[in-house]
Parts: C-alpha cells; structure tokens; sequence
C-alpha cells in the first residue's frame, strides 16, 4: 500500500502543522513515511506545498504529478494551483474560506469568486468536499482550529488509510495541553461534516 | 525537543533533526553557524539542546567564522561541526580550504545545506565542487535516515583520514521527514588540549609546499576508503544502469523498475574501480543527481580511463536537467530511455486564472514602513537601491520595489560605493542588523576609507528574521548558560568613521521620512538605523502587544493609498471600500498614517 496526500495553502496557515500530524499518526500505525515540507522564505505569506507519503516501500518525499490520492487544500485558490497533483479518482478536500494575496491589491491579478473555484475543482475531478473550515472552526470555539477541522476531515475520507483515533491521538500531541478540548471539537466537526457527504454522495 | 535527547527509540525526524540527532550521537563536542535555508533548524535545536548533551553551540557572526572556530576545536582534539547553506560555503571557503591542507586531530563535519531551484536562496549552486577544490572528502546523503548515519561516518573518516569531512545536503534532505532509529548517545568531550606543531599548523609557504604533498597522499587513502565503503552499493541487476546520488535516488527507487542502481553516498573522491565494474556490460548508463553534471563527468572520466565502452545518459546529452532540483515527474519523463513505473494521469489544470502568491513582507512588518519612508523622502526623481539578504529583499515587489541589486550578504554596501562612484543617481543601501554584523561593517568603513556618497539604511528588527528568528550580536546572547549585552548600532557605526548616524523607529514615519531626507542630504556616508523588533519573533515570545484598526467608512474616499501603496497583506479591496484583516493585523498603525483622510483609526 502507498498512499500520497498533498498539502497545500498559504505560509501561516498551519499545513506544516497538518502534515506532521499525518506523518506521526503514520508512524504510529507502524506505516513508513516519507514527507517533504517547505520552510524559509516561502513561509512569508507564499504558497506553501507539503507532501506526506505512506505505506510501504516508501523512500521519494515527493509526489509525481497526477500521484495524489488526497488533495487537502487549506486555501481554494491554493488547491486550485496544485489540482494537476492529482487524478480523477482522487479525493479533493478543499477549504472555501479565501485569502487574497497582495498581489490582487496592486494589480498583479483577480481573485475569482470561491464558487468558480470549486466549479473549476469540480470540472476536472468528482470527488471534492467543500469544508467551511473557519466556520466550524468558530463553532468550536476558536477561529485559529481551522486546521484541526481539515485534519478531522481527511480522516473520514473514502480509502483514507490511517484510523480517525490515531489521527486524533497526533493531532493532541501536537497542540498545547490548555487547547486539547477546543482542538478535539474542532476535530470532530470536520470528521462529521465529510461523513455527512459522504453519507449524501 | 526533548525527543532528540533519547537513549533509543524510533523518531519521525525531519531531516535537520536527524542530523542533530547523528551529532548527538557521534559525541561532538562544539559546533557552530550563521542560519541560512535549508540549514537553520539545526541551529535552533542546538540552541536549545546543546547544553544538555554536554555540547557547547553558537551562532557565530558569519560562517567563515564558524569554521574558524570550529577548525580549532576538531586541532584541538575535540569534534567538530560546522554547518551552512550553500552560499554560506563561499563565505567560509576561505578558513575551510586550507584546514583541508593542515588537516583537523579530531573528527570536523562541515555541512554545506544546498538549495537546487532556490526554494530561499540567490542563487544555485553545486557546492560538491568545493570537496574537489580541496580535496575534501563528501557524503552526500539520501533521506533523512540516510543523513544521521552519514554523520557518523563522517566523523569515523575524518579522523582516520585527518581532515574535515563535507557534508552534503540539499532541500530535500533537511527538509524531508521520515522515520529513523536511534542509536546510543554517548557524552560528548567538550574540552581537548592543543598540542603544538607548527609546521602543521602554521602555513607559512614552506611548510604549505609539505602540506600540499600530504594532501594529495591523503586524497588516495581517502580514495581507497570511497572504494570499500558500503555508502556506495549496487541494487539489482540489469544491462540499464542507473548512477545515483542525493534525493534523486529516492525518486529512481520507486519510478524506475528493471533498471541497476549504483547509488553513490561517498561522493568525493569517487569509488572509480567501483564505478567502472557498474559499467561494464552495460548497455546503457543513466546518471541520476541534481545540479551540475559532477558525478556524470566523473561516470565519462572512468570510462575512458579503464577503456570501458557504455552510452553515457544525462545532463550533457540533454536527457536531464542541469538547473532546478529533480521531481519524481523528471524521473518518469525518462521513459524512452528507461523502463519507468507511469502512476495515473494527472487531471487537467482548469483555465481560471489565478492570481499569484510570492512570499511577501508581513502584516506589521516595519521593514515596509521603512520603505515607504524611505521613497517618500527619495521623492520623484529616484535612487538606486543596493539591497542585502533577508526578509527585507522582499521589498522588491510592488509597490514599494525598494530593490535594484542584491547579490549575497554585506554586498548592498559594498556595491552601493560602486554605484555612488560611477553614476550621479541617489543611492540608498539596505541591510538587515545580522546582516550588518556578518559583512556589513568592512564595506562600510571602505565607503569611509573612500569617501563614497551614500544612505545605509539598517533595518535593524532586533533578529535574524529570515531563517527563523535566531539571534545576532545586537540582541546579546542568552542561550547555552551564556549570557552577553547587545552590541549597540550607533557606536559601532561612527568607529568605523560614519559622522552622520541616526535611529529612528520605522513605526512613526513622518520622523523616518525626516531622518532619511536629513540623511540624503550629508555629504558622506550616512547610516540611518531603522530600529523595531520583528512582529513574528515578539509573537513568539509571547511579548507582541497588538492593538486593532478599523476603517472609518465615512471618512474614507476610496483613493486606495493605503492598499495599493503601502500594500498591507491584511488590507483588502472590497468593492469600493477597504477591509482590515482582524486576523492579521497587528495594529502597526502604518496605514493610519499613510492614509490622507485620516480614515484609519485605532479601535479603542
């Protein structure tokens, strides 16, 4: 078994974060890992692109193009950006709530409506889940757990290999101990939220 | 941290953490740094972690310095390392070269972090071309795994050969992660004695001319240990032959099949027996590595040298890239020449355009505050901005493109004189305060010395900011039990001879604006220091005091001076008004004072 997830979004946004939750949780589960991250400058407000390979055989951090089974986006335009790593049967998990680069501020670009983003998501692959991370993150009590709704996300996707408690237990570990409450919630919520589709799908 | 501490265990270790982990390991006593991508989180975790492992760190003031210091411990009997990005190398290459020639007594690892396709960098650059300038042996690991074993090795032959290691790496060494097995840790020996011999140690020419006699000698035992080591290893069996080296092999392990691997970790000298048995009765030859085509030449050298005859793939016929670093797609795109394992194929990239996302200067950042003061007081007409290395060089995007030139640390001074010498233009250098300390200053008292005309503005944010918020002789010392004051700017800056020195703080720009038009106007050398601590690192620390702005709707005309001249990452367009980011702002306060209708208010 091999399972590739690729990681994307903008510097602050916690993929990091996300990525090394995927990579404890793998390990864990006596899986081997391997992973690749981006760190330095790109994490100024850039695009950032983490993988996390697991399974067996597993040596390369990176993904081939069209290689993803999981395409686990914490920004749309970002997942939009990086939609060429996966195929048609992949799973695309994308959050919707925009951030606009600088970049549209002074001319260099428009931002496209979110809804054209997931229709153009939608145009190429039939498996994407629209998260509205930051809500549920509010509804769990702190905007900032947006990450942990996308982690609970992916770990109630079809196929995904690693079991939701594993994935649960890491994502504990790698929050302050004051926050372990909030981050379960907001966990929980994004697990609930892809069961429900699926349960629709 | 604490983690790397351990007895045993298995760890999911990021490539930095396994190389701290194999210096944890090899009992090394000293090691030393500037931070630079993708070397710095080792520094950050020695920071912390030395100590306790009975080790003695520092961040030295540029990494020619940390090979000194190094150098000194591994003649003094104690092991070494000193670590780097790669063009931290050019800085050190100086200091390193010729304790190649005088050789080390106890084990010296030297890790030069390459950066293939720039992911933080100026430039690319093979460093593997420094193990054979000064004969150096290399090893070049593959994964994280592969790095901390490759760490004792290096030690173990450093010190049956006497002389400093390299190790290399690239991006997608330190930054890969991956699961590695501890070994025992054993208390390091942090203090030696230094034993005298001069004519070792100390390189006058005829004692250089005995020493260059050594080197060569050792460079042939030293080809002997390449010859036998098991970090060069064939896997499989096949008349297609695959010579890799780096990440690379990762990637020719799982997209290629029927292929034989001579995976190369023992980079220089290269095992030449070893590599033209591989040739032999080979069809065919791919050559597999990042960057320059080293180990290609050296595939093309054996085979003329032992009279093997074999078709030799690669950068120089055009089967592979020379520049960038390699993907598992560049891999797969070798399908006529090799058998390859093809996955899926990639969806479609949909037409919606979108719009791009470079790094760019933070919410609160007071390097943007600082340029925009700095172009208002420049006016009009315009200057040449000699820019340096750090988060500042971002200041080349619009609007403010407060950049023209940068080529590597301490050069905005240094070019700034040229430029102040040949043209009639304004010129304003900028420079970050770490970057002033580690080769900023003899620039300077060069512009002093030769009375060049120019502004040097030192973006001075209380860190190393870039590399993740490391400190520098202007924030003191206060880690390893070690505790030193800063060293002040402004003294420092008028002994090197600089009459005209200001400080001001970035945040009030109507005061920076007046100190930078004061300070074009001197007749000399100005320095103005732009002094405000990095938003991030006071976040860090728990110590960042935020207020919150909000747009006053009534006041505010729709001009946009404030998003697309000062250009905020928390301000937005949004239809004809402007939005704050709450999340995001930090209340600098710097759109409030750029804004001409006073439409920017704190929220009380």
């Amino acid at each position: 078994m091999k399972y590739s997830v690729q990681l994307v979004g903008v510097g602050g946004q916690g993929v990091l974060l996300a990525s090394t939750v995927l990579g404890t949780a793998a390990v864990a589960e006596g899986l081997e890992v391997a992973m690749s991250e981006v760190h330095g400058m790109a994490q100024r407000g850039g695009s950032v692109q983490c993988s996390v390979r697991i399974g067996q055989d597993i040596l390369s951090p990176l993904i081939p193009k069209g290689g993803a089974d999981l395409l686990l986006g914490f920004e749309p335009a970002e997942t939009l950006r990086s939609v060429a790593m996966v195929n048609r049967d992949s799973t695309i998990v994308t959050n919707v709530s925009p951030i606009v680069p600088v970049s549209v501020a002074v001319g260099q670009g428009t931002y496209p409506s979110v809804d054209d983003i997931l229709a153009a998501l939608r145009s190429v692959n039939e498996h994407v889940i629209a998260v509205d991370a930051t809500a549920l993150a509010i509804e769990a009590g702190r905007a900032i757990t947006a990450n942990a709704v996308l982690i609970g996300a992916i770990a109630a996707v079809k196929g995904f290999p690693l079991p939701k408690d594993r994935m649960l237990e890491a994502l504990l570990q790698a929050v302050p101990q004051k926050a372990v409450d909030i981050n379960t919630r907001a966990f929980e919520l994004g697990y609930a939220q892809v069961v429900t589709e699926r349960g629709q799908g | 941290m604490d983690k790397l501490l351990a007895d045993g265990g298995r760890l999911l270790l990021l490539g930095n953490e396994a190389i701290t982990r194999g210096l944890i390991e090899a009992g090394v006593g000293l090691a030393a740094t500037y931070p630079g991508t993708p070397s710095s989180e080792v520094g950050a975790l020695l920071e912390e972690l030395a100590p306790r492992a009975g080790m003695y760190f520092e961040y030295s003031v540029n990494e020619k310095v940390a090979v000194e210091v190094a150098g000194a411990a591994a003649v003094s009997g104690v092991r070494s390392f000193a670590f780097m990005k790669h063009v931290g190398l050019n800085v050190a290459s100086d200091a390193l070269l010729t304790l190649a020639t005088t050789g080390v007594r106890a084990g010296m690892v030297v890790m030069t972090a390459d950066d293939p396709s720039c992911h933080s960098s100026q430039s690319e650059q093979d460093n593997r071309f420094y193990a054979k300038l000064g004969l150096l042996p290399m090893l070049e690991p593959s994964t994280p795994a592969e790095a901390r074993d490759m760490v004792l090795e290096a030690y173990r032959l450093s010190e049956l050969l006497a002389v400093p290691v390299l190790l290399r790496t690239t991006t997608r060494v330190n930054h890969a992660r991956g699961a590695v097995d501890l070994h025992h840790a054993p208390k390091p020996q942090a203090k030696g004695r230094f034993d005298k011999d001069p004519q070792r140690f100390v390189t006058v020419p005829a004692h250089a001319r005995a020493l260059r006699l050594e080197q060569v000698k050792r460079t042939e035992r030293a080809l002997r240990l390449s010859e036998a080591s098991t970090l060069n290893f064939v896997l499989g069996s096949s008349r297609l032959g695959v010579v890799a080296s780096g990440v690379a092999y990762t990637y020719a392990r799982e997209w290629l099949k029927d292929v034989e691997i001579l995976k190369l970790g023992f980079t220089y000298p290269v095992p030449e027996e070893k590599i033209s048995r591989f040739l032999q009765g080979k069809e065919r030859v791919v050559v597999l590595e990042e960057g320059e085509p080293y180990l290609e030449d050296e595939v093309r050298r054996v085979a003329q040298q032992y009279g093997v005859v074999v078709e030799v793939l690669g950068k120089r016929t055009g089967h592979l890239p020379r520049a960038f670093e390699y993907s598992p797609d560049i891999i797969l795109g070798l399908q006529n020449v090799l058998p390859v394992r093809p996955g899926p194929a990639p969806v479609p990239q949909p037409e919606l355009p979108l719009p791009p996302r470079p790094p760019v200067l933070c919410a609160g950042c007071p390097h943007r505050a600082t340029y925009y003061a700095a172009k208002k007081a420049v006016g009009p007409e315009g200057a040449i901005y000699s820019t340096d290395i750090g988060c500042y060089t971002l200041g080349v995007q619009p609007p403010l493109q407060c950049a023209d030139l940068t080529l590597c640390m301490g050069s905005s001074a240094g070019a700034a004189g040229g430029f102040a010498q040949v043209t009639d233009q304004k010129v304003v250098a900028f420079i970050g305060d770490s970057t002033f300390f580690h080769s900023g200053i003899p620039p300077l008292i060069n512009a002093v010395y030769n009375r060049h005309r120019f502004v040097l503005v030192i973006l001075d944010n209380r860190t190393t900011a870039m590399t993740g918020h490391q400190p520098n002789p202007g924030t003191g010392r206060e880690h390893g039990g070690i505790e030193t004051p800063s060293i002040p700017l402004e003294p420092l800056v008028r002994a090197c001879g600089v009459e005209h020195v200001r400080t001001v703080d970035p945040y009030d720009i109507a005061a920076t604006i007046g100190a930078m038009k004061e300070a074009l106007a001197h007749d000399g050398v100005a320095v103005v220091v732009a002094e405000h601590p990095c938003p991030l690192a006071r976040r860090k620390e728990g110590k960042l005091v935020r207020a919150q702005y909000r747009i006053d709707q009534d006041r505010c005309v729709s001009c946009f001076t404030c998003v697309s001249r000062f250009s905020c990452p928390a301000l937005s367009k949004e239809g004809k008004e402007v939005r704050i980011d709450a999340t995001m702002c930090i209340g600098c306060g710097g759109c409030a004072q750029v804004c001409p209708k006073k439409a920017i208010e704190v929220v009380e």
